[in-house]
């Protein structure tokens, strides 16, 4: 577990050292460095069947180490299963991400490998942290490198784009911190013990109104990761302005960070406040759904378009989690699994077309489907993983909050359910204006390289494979996710519908 | 009152600064180069760091009615000397290396290192007033030591100016204190203070006022910093980064210990204007900072700022409070005296305004990789991200301020620092720019003191930031029950 944060981190030093002679070095060090990542996880993975029939509760593994003692603060790690497939994403996007700045990224070559590296390296950290100020630690330490990612190799507006996405999340950072600093003193005053260890915080007796205050300070600081309306804001210039691999990470792992943080800390530790805010987050995530969905409709920029759509599907997630059931937190996980691949999968695409044509605006593009064929089938194939066709991964997560959400609010799930009809019109556009039409331009374009196809083919494999067969994934969450369902606070939920 | 052996330990400290400051004067006076007096004043504060712990066992001891040699006291005489011995190689650098013949500036940095340590040491008004006028005195020939340029000499006389006014603020404010109880003894005021009932009249309330305004100019807190930008940007930048770590360290320091022996926490009044000049100081500071394009006046406005912070930790009041204190000063120490290096390596002695301009530091990483990483990682400890001292110092902050239930100083700390994000973003977002075509940066080459200067307080910064529990350690034991009752 460890490695999981050592290998990315070193990985991402030795590619700077490296990328001083040779550019080509660096390159390799860091696709080696996220393989080795990603092939560690995936071997964690397999093994966590048999230690999960053991019974130990949802956590397969658990070790802590000292580390500012004077505030009872611990280098505590620790894994569920929600942890492990969030590793796994954040380690296979890594890979991809490599693969996706291997022709793109020229200039200075070995610090962009070694930013790549350090943001992947926190954002592992993130999902393994156990000790609030140990996550709060990762929390940060991912964003300074995608900052200088964005800042650096980005596009026209990057510098704007870069300090927009830093002060937003920075800002919302420092107030978790707040939150995080007063759960801890509220816990000392209860019980004597200065700590940060998540287990020893969980069940803290606090009262209404400090709960609730202390539940938004963590709320917003996720809501403004996730995105959630209103604090999405930063989301569509930091995407579009981003490298690809910059774009890829961000959408895919970065956003991720907020669900993860919500499922594991805003639920858990304040049960009853968040159990009274859920209407309001339920509401935000429907409005979220929607109103991406028409926003990435507007869009001409084909990032913009990508971006906006994250918003949309990460109010699904908004909305299971809340939702607060069993059905709906699977769902969620699904969602949060499957939307990382398709974007990521988005990203890499405009990223290659990018790349050829130089521009990104769609009333620029069209008819490329003759001359990149193989290209325009893999965008199309993700597109429509995108709306959630039925037999691919986004269908299965979507269904699932859908299902559990109905039982808690059925205004705000068939609002949601409208989300689903605008994303068959963005995800439709998209192709049509990109693939389809008349080539005005007279675009003559390089077909895929076996470099992108096998990034993107590896990508279609796993849609494909989550949306038929998405049990792994379901059965890795299952523990956690249950844990979670069964808190009281769930319980009074599901009896009040009855 | 007979004076020891004991006493004489406790004092070595100071006496091994004294004396190099006097042995640096006399071969001032007889060599042509740099390099002897710059000896003396780095062996003279290396051994005075030395002796700290050998006092730290004769102590806790007050040797005369005016010092004190505790704990206390002793952790900030080892800043201070630190921090002197850091900024001496950095003017050895400045002022042209090997070539250099500075030598008087040593002997200014020893005798304003002495006054520092006279001052976090003091136990009674005199010694109080004596420690601050040493530091000042030898302060305004340092600001001024560019005497060529007319912005030395300018910032010079706006500090002499200055200085002197919140010197008489403060002396006034003393005789007020001393009018009301008859003694200059801080433990005595205390004592009095605590024995009577109606001690907060307007007398004493006044009195504390008025000290808080001469020590608030030295602090450089709102309302008090209108000299801090152009002292800073007029002085040489190593002795702006005196002036802004040590002199203000020491300031900070000797009130905290006034507050706490006299018992300013529990007036109400004190505490309320100590809250107003910290949240002022947050604001003003940063928000003015948004608005420099000078690299060393955004530092200023920056360490206008990071004082205000450090209130809010004195307001905590408490040992974490202390505590918070102390590991912020030292975080802030490191940082500022990193980030004056940079500044100093990058436009070099005698520098007009425009050097020191912001966009003369477009495309630093790629010019200069090194010191562009270490201007980096200052100001990201400055703007408090993690892996760096700042991040820990922050925390530490947050951490006594919650514990105190100090809501709005906090919150507006929280708001400050967003806001300080802006302009520690912004240059950096410089540095990463393409170089422009013609380096317009005069190429000193990087001189060797300087680089291993930087390099140990990146080192340090980087160190500490990952791994606090050693400094915090050593701060836990030495402000042991340290603390307002």
């Amino acid at each position: 577990m460890l490695a999981w944060i050592f290998v990315p981190f070193a990985g991402g030093v030795l590619a700077w050292y490296a990328g001083r002679w040779r550019a080509v070095f660096a390159r390799w060090i860091a696709l080696v460095a996220t393989a080795v990542t990603l092939a560690l996880a995936v071997l964690e993975w397999t093994h966590s069947g048999s230690i999960h029939l053991s019974g130990q509760g949802p956590w397969l593994a658990d070790s802590a180490w000292p580390w500012i003692p004077r505030f009872g603060i611990s280098f505590h790690l620790a894994f569920d299963g929600l942890s492990l497939l969030m590793v796994t994403l954040t380690a296979f996007l890594g890979v991809v991400s490599v693969l996706a700045s291997w022709r793109e990224i020229g200039e200075r070559v070995g610090f962009f490998h070694f930013n790549l590296l350090w943001t992947i390296g926190g954002a592992i950290g993130v999902f393994v942290a156990l000790d609030l100020c140990l996550f709060f630690f990762f929390w940060e330490r991912m964003l300074v490198p995608m900052y200088f990612l964005i800042a650096i190799w980005g596009h026209e507006q990057r510098r704007y784009a870069a300090l927009k996405f830093f002060i937003f999340t920075q800002g919302s950072g420092l107030l978790m911190l707040l939150a995080i600093l007063a759960l801890v003193f509220f816990h000392q005053r209860a019980s004597g013990v200065l700590t940060f260890d998540y287990f020893e915080l969980l069940g803290t007796p606090l009262s209404q109104a400090a709960a609730m205050s202390t539940m938004l300070g963590f709320f917003i600081a996720f809501a403004v990761k996730l995105p959630a309306i209103p604090f999405h804001t930063w989301l569509p210039d930091a995407h579009t302005q981003a490298p690809t691999a910059g774009s890829v990470i961000l959408a895919g792992v970065l956003l991720k960070t907020g669900a993860y943080g919500l499922l594991r800390f805003v639920l858990p530790l304040f049960p009853e406040a968040a159990l009274r805010f859920a209407p309001v987050a339920m509401a935000l995530g429907a409005i979220g759904i929607v109103y991406g969905a028409i926003l990435a409709y507007a869009q001409s920029d084909l990032k913009r378009l990508v971006a906006y759509t994250s918003v949309s599907h990460l109010g699904f997630v908004l909305l299971g989690v809340f939702a607060w059931n069993a059905w709906a937190l699977q769902g969620a996980v699904m969602q949060m699994v499957a939307h990382g691949i398709t974007t990521g999968a988005l990203f890499v695409l405009v990223g290659a077309l990018q790349e050829r044509t130089h521009t990104r605006d769609m009333r620029l593009l069209g008819g490329l489907w003759a001359s990149v064929p193989r290209l325009g089938a893999l965008g199309l194939f993700f597109a429509i993983a995108s709306l959630g066709l039925p037999g691919l991964g986004n269908f299965v997560g979507e269904f699932l909050v859908l299902l559990g959400a109905f039982r808690v609010s059925i205004l705000w799930t068939v609002i949601a359910a409208l989300g689903l009809i605008t994303a068959v019109v963005y995800a439709l556009v998209l192709v049509q204006k990109t693939f389809h039409g008349e080539n005005t331009r007279g675009w003559r374009l390089a077909e895929c390289t076996p470099r992108e196809s096998a990034s993107l083919g590896a990508m279609v494999a796993i849609i494909v494979w989550l949306g038929l067969h998405p049990q792994p994934v379901i059965d890795t969450a299952r523990a956690s996710m249950n844990a979670l369902a069964s808190l009281p606070a769930a319980k009074a939920q599901q009896a009040s519908l009855r | 009152m007979s004076f020891g052996q004991a006493d004489l330990i406790a004092l070595l400290p100071l006496i091994a600064v004294a004396a190099a400051a006097v042995l640096a004067l006399l071969l001032a006076a007889f060599q042509e180069h740099a390099r002897g007096a710059l000896a003396v004043a780095l062996l003279g504060l290396a051994a005075a760091c030395a002796l700290l712990p050998l006092a730290a066992r004769a102590g806790p001891l007050g040797v005369t009615p005016l010092l004190i040699i505790d704990r206390y006291a002793l952790l900030f005489m080892g800043l201070i000397f630190a921090a002197t011995f850091a900024i001496a190689l950095l003017c050895y650098s400045y002022f042209g290396g090997l070539n250099s013949a500075h030598r008087s500036v040593y002997v200014l940095l020893l005798l304003a290192a002495l006054g520092s340590a006279v001052l976090v040491a003091s136990s009674h008004f005199a010694s109080f007033f004596l420690g601050l006028e040493l530091l000042s005195v030898a302060l305004f020939a340092l600001i001024a030591y560019e005497r060529d340029t007319e912005r030395g000499i300018e910032a010079g006389i706006k500090y002499l100016v200055l200085a002197g006014l919140s010197s008489s603020f403060l002396a006034f404010g003393m005789a007020l204190v001393y009018a009301r109880f008859g003694t200059m003894r801080f433990a005595e005021i205390g004592a009095i203070v605590s024995a009577g009932n109606d001690a907060y009249d307007v007398e004493l309330i006044a009195g504390i006022a008025l000290i808080l305004v001469g020590i608030g100019f030295k602090l450089a807190v709102v309302p008090f910093h209108m000299w801090t930008p152009d002292v800073y940007e007029g002085a040489a930048a190593p002795v702006s980064a005196f002036v802004a770590t040590v002199s203000k360290g020491a300031a900070l320091a000797v009130l905290l210990r006034y507050f706490i022996d006299v018992g300013a926490h529990r007036s109400a009044a004190l505490t309320a204007a100590l809250t107003a000049i910290a949240v002022a100081s947050i604001l003003a500071g940063n928000l003015l900072a948004l608005l420099q394009d000078n690299v060393k006046r955004i530092l200023a406005y920056s360490s206008i700022s990071q004082l205000g912070y450090l209130l809010v930790a004195f307001l905590a009041a408490g040992p974490l409070g202390t505590e918070a204190i102390a590991y912020y000063l030292a975080a802030y120490f490191v940082t500022m005296i990193g980030a004056f290096g940079v500044v100093g390596a990058v436009s070099g002695p005698g520098a007009d305004r425009a050097s020191e301009a912001l966009d003369q530091y477009s495309g630093l990483f790629w010019t200069r990789p090194w010191l562009a990483g270490v201007f980096t990682a200052m100001l990201l400890s400055l703007a408090g991200i993690p892996l760096t001292m700042g991040f820990v110092a922050k925390f530490y902050v947050v951490a006594a301020g919650i514990d105190a239930a100090l809501w709005a100083p906090v919150i507006t700390l929280v708001i400050g620092s967003v806001i300080g994000l802006f302009y520690y973003l912004r240059i950096i977002a410089v540095m990463c720019a393409p170089p422009p075509a013609a380096a317009p940066v005069n190429a000193q080459s990087g001189v060797l003191e300087s680089g291993i200067v930087l390099a140990g307080l990146t080192v340090l910064l980087v160190v500490l930031g990952v791994y606090p529990a050693a400094l915090i350690h050593v701060l836990h034991g030495a402000l042991a029950g340290f603390g307002p009752s």
